[in-house]
């Protein structure tokens, strides 16, 4: 329980969190805003004159196509961004976790990649991958892959998950390193002593005991994937060839900053946005829960 | 049911640092051994050896004639109750303890079986589906307890398990171990830092310091007879009185090679207020700087004015020419008067002066 502070003036409370609200309202609640006005207007191809169209932008863009595509394919990157970045940064920490000789070090280097830009980390990728000049296109080529994702779109997907979940390991790397460290020793060792191999060691005690981290995690790396890909996308595909790479916020910006679509953007940021406060309400009510297990 | 030997165990960390300095210790079929010692004497890394967690580099562990250096924890049949009790957190109480008999490929309805057993003589029925965090301590105890006897294993082995329990629960439970040990007849080694833990517990104590065994035998015939001025002031309490035989008055009084030895020893509760001097007895004139009542008995503490040689001995050691006196009841001499105290020659403990070899003279 926390000790509730007394002040003598009523106003001090007020003056001291007012700092931070005006940060929150002026540069959060202020854009957001301004979004969800912009959703209910309509601006002619010059941008002279805009009108109030009510949920014209929305109906529209429910009635095309191509955004759900857009969703669906939203929607796949994340499920396979998650689960490919949870599943090798749970491996890598399980194994790192164990006591080794310059653990320290390795433990270290796995985190470096998390400080990679994710533009850079995008130009990274597709320098390796790259049909001409890629190291790693040399030996698919070899291998006898037909490998160009700069005209195959379900390569340029592929190719773009992969950077992203190899941009989000480190992260939950360090998440999963904690969660393990926090597991009492003893609780293995006991599960040792009654006969436990460590595969099945593994299974019954260590992952339903990170269950609380993985959750956390999970919803971390849908948001990130939702979210944060924009710079891989950019810098890796431009969300081409077609549309194969274009997720919800890159059709935000394609649609807004290049089509010059301002309402249709901002409907879509919108929901969005309520997309993302739905998730953070889930990950709070678990977080706050603390215990899944 | 099974022996417990160890030959001369050792363990030296990969920095050089050696835990175990060569232990030999043979606890027979269905004994209960005791490890005990000062925090840090290695007693908890032997016990840790014992069931596989730590590595073996000398020597050899073997459990019910067979040599298990190389053995996985899994394959040893043993059973330990940990300190903090290590229950699955994730897991009902029921689960805690069926666990290790589905690892073990039981049929469901023998572990449902052995487990209400277990349950039922652990007056643990009723809390069965419950998780371990909504147990109180000595429930969890319990249920690490139970965890332990239902897979009816060759060696219980116990690291500290009741140093986290309140001391009333802490005695009730010391008791209730003992019972079940008595009753189930399994062969357990059990860790403690508390001598009373020791005494209460043993059919066999190992005093145990610095890695080595100081002394290994029966509780009484160590507290009658301790092999070193380590032992004597370690079993007891309050420990052992230890001065040099080298004073004169001592050394008048001990005559001949008992004053040659180096220290004498006399425990608290052998020490009586009498102006008279036993003969072959040893009596010394004290003045009393503290007294503590605690009921059925009182300790004095008094200094011995002339006493300048300092008698080492760790732990709980006394200053130097400080002697405590366990007298019975409530009565008791005035603090700053001068008596004088005495004890019989057959409850003189003689050591050699470095405390490490006991005289008999």
């Amino acid at each position: 329980m926390q000790k509730q502070a007394i002040f003598q003036s009523k106003l001090l409370p007020y003056a001291l969190v007012a700092p931070q609200l005006a940060i929150v309202l002026i540069f959060f609640y202020w854009p957001a805003l301004q979004a969800v006005i912009q959703s209910f207007l309509l601006q002619d191809a010059f941008g002279l004159s805009t009108s109030f169209v009510w949920f014209e932008n929305y109906l529209e863009l429910f009635s095309e196509p191509a955004y759900f595509e857009t969703v669906v394919r939203t929607f796949f990157f994340s499920f396979a961004i998650a689960t490919s970045s949870l599943s090798v940064a749970l491996l890598l920490a399980v194994m790192a976790d164990k006591p080794l000789r310059g653990g320290a070090v390795y433990r270290t280097l796995l985190i470096w990649p998390y400080a990679v830009a994710p533009p850079v980390v995008g130009v990274l990728w597709v320098f390796m991958l790259h049909p001409s000049l890629g190291v790693l296109s040399r030996y698919l080529r070899a291998a006898g892959i037909e490998w160009n994702p700069l005209l195959d779109g379900n390569q340029a997907a592929t190719l773009v998950i992969l950077a992203a979940a190899w941009k989000q390991i480190s992260y939950n790397f360090l998440f999963f390193l904690a969660g393990l460290a926090a597991i009492p020793k003893s609780v293995l060792e006991a599960a040792a002593i009654d006969g436990a191999r460590p595969m099945r060691r593994f299974w019954t005690v260590t992952f339903p005991l990170l269950s609380p981290t993985i959750f956390f995690l999970l919803v971390v790396n849908i948001v990130y994937a939702f979210f944060d890909t924009f710079g891989i996308i950019d810098t890796m595909t431009r969300g081409g060839p077609g549309t194969s790479t274009v997720t919800l916020v890159y059709k935000v910006y394609n649609d807004g900053l290049i089509g010059g679509n301002l309402g249709s953007s901002a409907a879509q940021s919108v929901i969005l946005m309520i997309m993302v406060i739905v998730l953070t309400g889930i990950q709070f009510r678990f977080v706050e829960r603390k215990v899944t297990y | 049911m099974a022996n417990v030997t160890l030959r001369n165990v050792r363990k030296t960390y990969s920095g050089g640092f050696e835990a175990i300095k060569g232990v030999n210790v043979d606890v027979g079929d269905g004994q209960f051994c005791v490890l005990v010692g000062p925090s840090g004497c290695g007693k908890s890394t032997l016990l840790r050896m014992v069931a596989g967690l730590e590595t073996v580099t000398g020597g050899e562990i073997d459990i019910g004639g067979k040599v298990v250096n190389g053995i996985e924890p899994a394959d040893r049949d043993i059973a330990m109750v940990f300190q903090n009790y290590a229950l699955y957190p994730h897991m009902s109480v029921f689960n805690n303890m069926a666990y290790g008999l589905r690892n073990r490929g039981m049929p469901e309805a023998e572990i449902k079986t052995r487990v209400e057993e277990a349950a039922r003589v652990l007056e643990l029925s009723a809390m069965l589906e419950r998780k371990p965090r909504q147990l109180s301590g000595g429930q969890r105890q319990r249920v690490a307890m139970g965890r332990a006897i239902v897979r009816q294993p060759k060696v219980f082995l116990f690291d500290e398990p009741l140093s986290n329990l309140d001391a009333k629960l802490r005695i009730s439970m010391r008791v209730e171990i003992r019972k079940l040990q008595r009753r189930l007849n399994v062969t357990s080694i059990y860790v403690t830092h508390d001598q009373l833990e020791a005494m209460t517990l043993a059919d066999i104590l190992v005093v145990m310091n610095g890695g080595q065994v100081e002394q290994v035998g029966n509780p009484l015939a160590i507290y009658e007879k301790p092999a070193t001025t380590f032992v004597a002031s370690f079993i007891g309490a309050p420990p052992m009185n230890l001065m040099s035989t080298r004073q004169d008055e001592i050394k008048s009084q001990l005559g001949g090679a008992a004053g040659e030895a180096g220290i004498l020893g006399i425990r608290p509760e052998d020490l009586v207020i009498t102006d008279q001097t036993p003969s072959g007895g040893v009596a010394l004139s004290l003045t009393v700087d503290a007294i503590e009542r605690v009921g059925a008995e009182t300790f004095v503490y008094g200094s011995r004015a002339q006493d300048e040689q300092r008698v080492a001995a760790t732990p709980g050691e006394l200053p130097p020419g400080e002697v405590i006196v366990r007298i019975p009841g409530t009565e008791a001499p005035a603090i700053g008067a001068r008596i004088r105290v005495a004890a019989v020659r057959n409850k003189l403990h003689l050591f050699s002066g470095d405390g490490r070899t006991r005289i008999e003279v």
